[in-house]
């Protein structure tokens, strides 16, 4: 979907999101009231930029609107992959825009995703996987990589991959999955104003993924063994 | 023949497994390890691929003690398949950071060596990954120091390179490396005119130890010896760096003026000279007192 209708899909009392370079802050109206709004479009690379565009931003919604709930929305293609970034320490950056995340969390606002197109890897990891509500549109796109350069990579035979993704939800990419595992909660239909006023402030806890991949069968083991390390 | 005592004391950091760091970086026999390889809890997606497992999942947790002091410890083996995060290894992880809340040690420590998300299970070691960054931040703000250290062959990349800059400080030596995407991965991608992997110099002036430190991502580079680890970490326990908005700002404003300062720089070197270092191509050269001499003054945006 279009960033402009999307987001009059969102907010049709109304939105003041500008979209700079790909890079979209601002502030949407819905029938819970004001909510900033950050994220990415045209499967954005993250670079350094970026992470402190980001980051900058949720830092002044933290200083300027108090507790008020954040969205991401989530379109990129990755972690920019070049020497300059990684010169720069980008992995720094990331860093620096989750920590600006969880003290938004720590601080009372809520923390929601919505992956309208492509959410993949590094870029998604720092931003909107740090969510308590992460829910997709059924076109979205999630993956760590594509089979192809995970054959690549793994040296496993593409074939032998293709046959496992039917089974195992644990690397083949696609929504499903995810949601299998836990990663993401649900896939929202339209009308999607509706979806988001249905979510907002509702309460926020602990990290609850590993309990919803346990109950949803997709990762059986991270949960159990979580707890017996946390309490054992 | 000639004399080789006088090269290395002491234990390599870099050539020590995962187990041999956590024994000689604790106090002695203080050790107690957490879901060991007794148990034979190991990855499930890896045998339907013809993969070999591990009983530990390629991570050892558990407790013990530093100069007396309570800390829970976890150390990535680079050795089996490169540190890499799967659903096991991450939930290892974040259970003892889970821990740490309730059982109020003096420290976390993080010995991360490790290539990121294990493909073979990239999903589930995405996700698991995300989860050890909140349960990170999460014990850090009930007051308890995460102190990375990293030094292995495997570096620390992918989103564990992220997870180690979410930590309250790191210990590097000049072996390690620090980043995001890996040199080959770039490579691999973007060609070899982006970044030439088996540069190896090249590779240690982007995204070694050195340069880390300079820019003041690390607060501590060591020899590359064990024992050196441990006098850093004993040393810098308890300075805790609390995540404000103050903090926050702070790290923000570092982080603009290194943009801004270095945006353009192509190279480690440029960059150094940039920050008023004489010869800075000599630097890569140095010993570590040497190297921490001719610095001294110039590193960037410390605590």
């Amino acid at each position: 979907m279009k960033i402009e209708n999307l987001l009059n899909e969102l907010f049709p009392m109304g939105h003041a999101v500008k979209n700079v370079q790909n890079i979209l802050t601002g502030f949407g109206s819905t029938g819970k009231g004001k909510i900033a709004v950050l994220g990415t479009t045209d499967h954005l690379a993250i670079g350094v930029e970026t992470a402190l565009t980001l980051a900058d931003f949720v830092l002044m919604v933290i200083k300027n609107s108090p507790g008020q709930p954040i969205l991401m929305l989530v379109d990129t293609q990755g972690q920019r992959l070049s020497k300059k970034d990684e010169l720069l320490g980008i992995n720094g950056y990331l860093a620096h825009l989750a920590k600006c995340l969880q003290l938004a969390r720590q601080r009372g606002h809520q923390l929601i995703t919505l992956i309208y197109s492509e959410a993949v890897s590094g870029g998604f990891l720092a931003f909107g996987m740090m969510a308590d509500e992460i829910h997709t549109l059924a076109e979205a796109r999630v993956r760590v990589m594509n089979l192809p350069a995970m054959a690549r990579i793994t040296k496993l035979p593409l074939e032998q991959l293709q046959e496992l993704s039917v089974t195992s939800p644990s690397f083949a990419p696609g929504i499903e999955n995810f949601i299998k595992l836990g990663g993401v909660q649900t896939v929202w239909q339209a009308p999607l104003a509706e979806q988001l006023v249905k979510v907002i402030g509702l309460e926020v806890g602990d990290d609850h993924r590993r309990h919803s991949g346990f109950m949803r069968e997709g990762r059986k083991l991270a949960y159990p063994i979580a707890q017996r390390v946390k309490e054992g | 023949m000639s004399d080789l005592s006088g090269i290395r004391r002491g234990h390599s950091y870099y050539e020590a497994t995962a187990r041999d760091r956590i024994s000689k970086l604790l106090d002695s026999n203080s050790f107690q390890e957490l879901i060991g390889p007794a148990e034979r809890i190991a990855s499930p997606h890896l045998e339907p691929l013809g993969q070999p497992c591990s009983f530990n999942d390629g991570i050892i947790i558990g407790t013990g003690n530093l100069n007396g002091l309570p800390v829970l410890i976890a150390s990535q083996e680079g050795g089996f398949m490169g540190g890499s995060v799967g659903e096991v290894h991450g939930a290892k992880l974040t259970g003892l950071l889970e821990r740490a809340v309730d059982e109020k040690p003096a420290a976390v420590l993080l010995l991360l060596e490790s290539g990121g998300v294990r493909l073979h299970e990239a999903n589930a070691g995405l996700i698991a990954i995300s989860e050890v960054i909140r349960a990170l931040l999460t014990t850090r703000k009930s007051g308890i120091p995460v102190l990375g250290l990293i030094g292995g062959a495997y570096g620390c990349f992918g989103g564990m390179g992220i997870v180690a800059r979410c930590c309250d400080a790191l210990i590097i030596n000049e072996e390690g490396r620090l980043g995001l995407s890996g040199p080959d991965v770039i490579e691999t991608t973007m060609g070899v005119e982006e970044f030439d992997s088996t540069d190896r110099a090249l590779v240690w002036r982007t995204v070694g130890g050195k340069h880390r430190y300079l820019l003041g991502e690390v607060q501590c580079l060591v020899e590359d010896d064990i024992e050196a680890f441990r006098a850093a970490a004993i040393e810098i326990i308890d300075k805790v760096q609390p995540l404000s908005l103050e903090s926050l700002e702070q790290e923000n404003l570092v982080l603009s003026q290194r943009l801004a300062n270095y945006g353009h720089s192509q190279d480690g070197a440029e960059i150094w000279g940039a920050m008023g270092i004489a010869d800075p191509q000599k630097l890569p050269l140095m010993d570590i007192p040497s190297f921490l001499k001719a610095v001294e003054g110039k590193v960037q945006g410390n605590l």
